[in-house]
């Protein structure tokens, strides 16, 4: 398993390996799966109370169905860890993190100091996502 | 028109900073061009036949002059002294180099502008109608909409990465002068029978190999729905729209392989989610937006008279001016299609005199056209002759628009790495043959399109007469369609038949002409002779 | 023949390869032989170039001051540069050059 390079929560690391969503659905005891892209997130929602992690794979990371993968599950209530795993660079990692993701575990290590710039690259944001971040026309209406 | 607060600035100027850090991990080798080349496009910058190419964004078409002039002030100082306006409304450089790209970059934000998003697998930037807010048809302004859809789309996390581009137009007369119906979402704001405003949605239109006219999916969104439905739509499109197959991923496709129906269902289904989400900007966001947008100082009881004595003049006050919906001003368009010239070019000179003349007599605003003209939005008429002596001692006073002179066409093999046949020398052959007042009074509207590849930038499809230019075994060859049309009454054109070369499609064009001019009847444009009498006497002057 | 062609990483610009190095002539181009994949591989790796691509092109007699013709005509646009702005191509001062690309 690639290890998980960078983790935004607090609880315990989650090492349970994740199965397919095919085989998941039909294995009551897993604890972790993984979504490919072409997988439908919402298959998993009346299961989410007994998953600890989902990981979302980025075969190539220009595929971007995964941010509408981890939006769907954040917006259903999710709060066990989302992992994106795969082609994950760099340019991508504030927009995942926007999308939901919490945990992210990238083929090939990030360089940290570029990671962290891009984390902390947008101080304000024009829209409400997953992430709980007051968008800009919050933030301008605020009284 | 909309200006930056703090925040909006802020954003350009994060962008300026992460791009100049992209470059500087592309040139210290820690990027490959496979990794850069998506965030380069995202930054609206390609590498074009003969260098990168940057494109820059004209949100919804409009520009103050101060804009304007550092569009000019680009073109001088990194590129070779001019620049070309776009069919999507934007403004492009030929010469740019990597190593710059930054401080250009830089250079745009400081007047509230950048390359965000001008290509790339993303929504791109949103188009309008260039008589937004002067002209006396339109039911509002569609520019606040515009505005409020272009920060909700800027950097959306979700659809940074779609399945391909996504472009959007926004209109808000019957008339439609954005091509609203050939975009992956066009919409019309609209009042409904209550008299409230709404958005009318449109989803699946395009151009390109498979050209389609998008159906409309809803008739009403209310305005406190509209970034919800628009995240609707485009959360369908991400999550299913075809990603084997790059010929196929347009969102047009989609909603033809799924039908109408089963696509307005999904997005249905989605937004009735959605809008428990929370993620819709409050109205006062909508009514902060708007105050950017009202009319500027008009004077009252100014004078609706023109002294037409000057024959130059009247010709081009006839053909170039649209009537404003305010007594005593006009909409003056500045064709940049002079007779043999090439379209859509502006030297770096004239792109500064058009920003003072805006100044000095359109109350300091301009817009860029999809048919690549300039427009002068709010002219008094009492400054309307002066202002077009300055516009004609530079080269921009010809009188040509919508007429065979005012071709549309796209860089083609002159510049471009998609193209398969040049454009530029057809468009500037036509215009040298068709350029004449007297042609062009015989002739009269008349649009015609040329685009260098199937791609269709030059909006082929769509013209009344449209030309394609395809490779035929290393040759240069001319496909010739008839019929089509960008306006409300939106149509495609069909091929002829057999292409040409070079000289024989002018040729086609002139016999294209001749039929409709010896079958038309009173008042017809050549569109409307052509929807009366069909295809085939055309084929049969062409090729008989 | 067969010529390798490609950009220069920080101005963009078309260049060709010489055998030693890369020119903005295309006239200046080597016959690059079976090597083409072995030179593209280790100059975008030197960060020199980028989107290199091999060509077929063929040696010509010296007539106005061509001697390197690529076969498809994009190449050889890319090579003069835009056949409706002389002022701009390689050969600013010859009306003529545009012939050549046709």
């Amino acid at each position: 398993m690639v290890d998980v390079q960078f983790r935004f929560r607090d609880d315990e690391a989650v090492n349970d390996s994740a199965v397919t969503v095919d085989a998941f659905t039909e294995q009551t005891n897993a604890t972790a799966v993984r979504i490919e892209p072409g997988d439908d997130a919402r298959a998993l929602l009346p299961f989410l109370d007994r998953l600890r992690l989902i990981e979302v794979n980025f075969p190539a990371w220009t595929d971007g169905r995964g941010y509408s993968s981890a939006r769907v599950l954040r917006e259903a209530g999710f709060t066990g860890e989302i992992r994106a795993v795969g082609d994950v660079v760099i340019d991508m990692l504030s927009h995942l993190k926007r999308c939901g993701f919490d945990a992210f575990a990238p083929d090939k290590p990030l360089n940290p100091a570029d990671a962290q710039a891009a984390f902390e690259r947008w101080d304000n944001v024009y829209q409400a996502t997953a992430d709980g971040r007051q968008p800009i026309w919050a933030l301008r209406h605020q009284s | 028109m909309y200006k930056y607060d703090s925040y909006d600035q802020q954003m350009v100027d994060t962008r300026v900073a992460e791009f100049r850090d992209q470059v500087r991990r592309r040139l210290s080798g820690e990027l490959t061009e496979e990794q850069f080349r998506p965030l380069r496009l995202q930054n609206g910058l390609y590498l074009q036949l003969h260098a990168y190419m940057l494109r820059v964004a004209v949100p919804y078409g409009t520009l103050n002059s101060a804009q304007m002039t550092v569009l000019g002030d680009i073109a001088d100082k990194y590129d070779r002294g001019y620049g070309h306006f776009t069919t999507r409304q934007n403004i492009q450089y030929n010469w740019i180099k990597l190593e710059d790209t930054p401080d250009i970059l830089a250079d745009l934000a400081k007047v509230e502008m950048h390359a965000i998003q001008t290509s790339g697998n993303c929504i791109r930037n949103i188009s309008s109608d260039q008589y937004a807010g002067a002209a006396a048809d339109e039911v509002v302004d569609p520019r606040p909409y515009a505005e409020l859809l272009r920060q909700w789309s800027s950097f959306h996390p979700e659809f940074l990465t779609l399945p391909r581009k996504f472009k959007i137009a926004v209109i808000a007369s019957e008339t439609d002068r954005a091509a609203m119906r050939l975009h992956d979402i066009g919409i019309k704001m609209v009042r409904n029978p209550a008299g409230e405003i709404g958005a009318q949605f449109y989803a699946g239109g395009g151009m390109g190999r498979t050209p389609m006219i998008g159906p409309m999916i809803r008739e009403f969104v209310p305005l406190d729905q509209l970034i919800t439905y628009s995240e609707a739509c485009l959360r369908v499109y991400n999550r299913y729209g075809r990603r084997d197959n790059k010929y196929k991923a347009r969102i047009k496709i989609l909603v033809h392989e799924l039908g109408k129906d089963e696509y307005t269902r999904q997005v249905e289904e989605e937004f009735a989610h959605l809008l428990g989400q929370g993620i819709e900007p409050p109205l006062a966001e909508l009514e902060r937006i708007k105050q950017y947008f009202v009319d500027p100082a008009f004077e009252a009881g100014a004078s609706d008279e023109l002294d037409l004595s000057d024959p130059d003049f009247r010709l081009w006050v006839e053909r170039n001016t649209h009537a404003h919906k305010q007594a005593g001003y006009v909409i003056a368009n500045v064709s940049l299609k002079p007779v043999g010239g090439i379209p859509g070019d502006a030297s770096a000179d004239q792109i500064r005199l058009m920003a003072q003349l805006a100044k000095d007599y359109s109350f300091d605003e301009l817009r860029v056209t999809h048919a690549q003209n300039i427009v002068f939005p709010h002219v008094k008429k009492a400054d309307l002759y002066t202002l077009w002596k300055a516009l004609d001692e530079a080269g921009l006073g010809i009188a040509n628009l919508d007429t065979l002179g005012d071709i549309i066409a796209c860089p083609g093999l002159d510049y471009c790495s998609l193209a398969n046949a040049r454009s530029i020398p057809v468009a500037q052959k036509i215009s040298e043959r068709f350029g004449s007042a007297e042609k062009q009074a015989e002739i009269g509207e008349l649009k015609l399109k040329i685009s260098g590849c199937i791609n269709a930038c030059g909006h082929h499809h769509a013209g009344h007469i449209g030309i394609l230019g395809v490779d035929k075994k290393g040759v240069e060859n001319y496909q010739l369609l008839l019929g089509g049309c960008e306006g409300a009454d939106t149509s495609l054109g069909k091929i002829t038949g057999p292409g040409f070369d070079e000289n024989g499609i002018v040729d086609a064009v002139e016999k294209a002409t001749e039929v409709y001019l010896s079958n038309k009847q009173d008042g017809e444009r050549f569109l409307d002779t052509y929807r009366r009498i069909g295809m085939d006497p055309f084929k049969e002057a062409i090729y008989g | 023949m067969k010529i390798l062609t490609g950009n220069d990483l920080k101005t963009g610009a078309v260049t060709w390869w010489t055998g030693v190095g890369w020119s903005l002539d295309v006239n200046d181009a080597a016959d690059v032989g079976e090597d083409g994949a072995k030179i593209i591989a280790r100059e975008e790796g030197v960060q020199n170039v980028f989107a290199a691509y091999v060509i077929d092109g063929e040696k010509t007699a010296a007539k106005d001051g061509w001697t390197v013709r690529p076969a498809h005509i994009k190449d050889r646009i890319r090579a003069l540069g835009p056949t409706v702005r002389p002022d701009l191509t390689l050969k600013p001062s010859d009306p003529e050059a545009v012939n050549w690309v046709i």
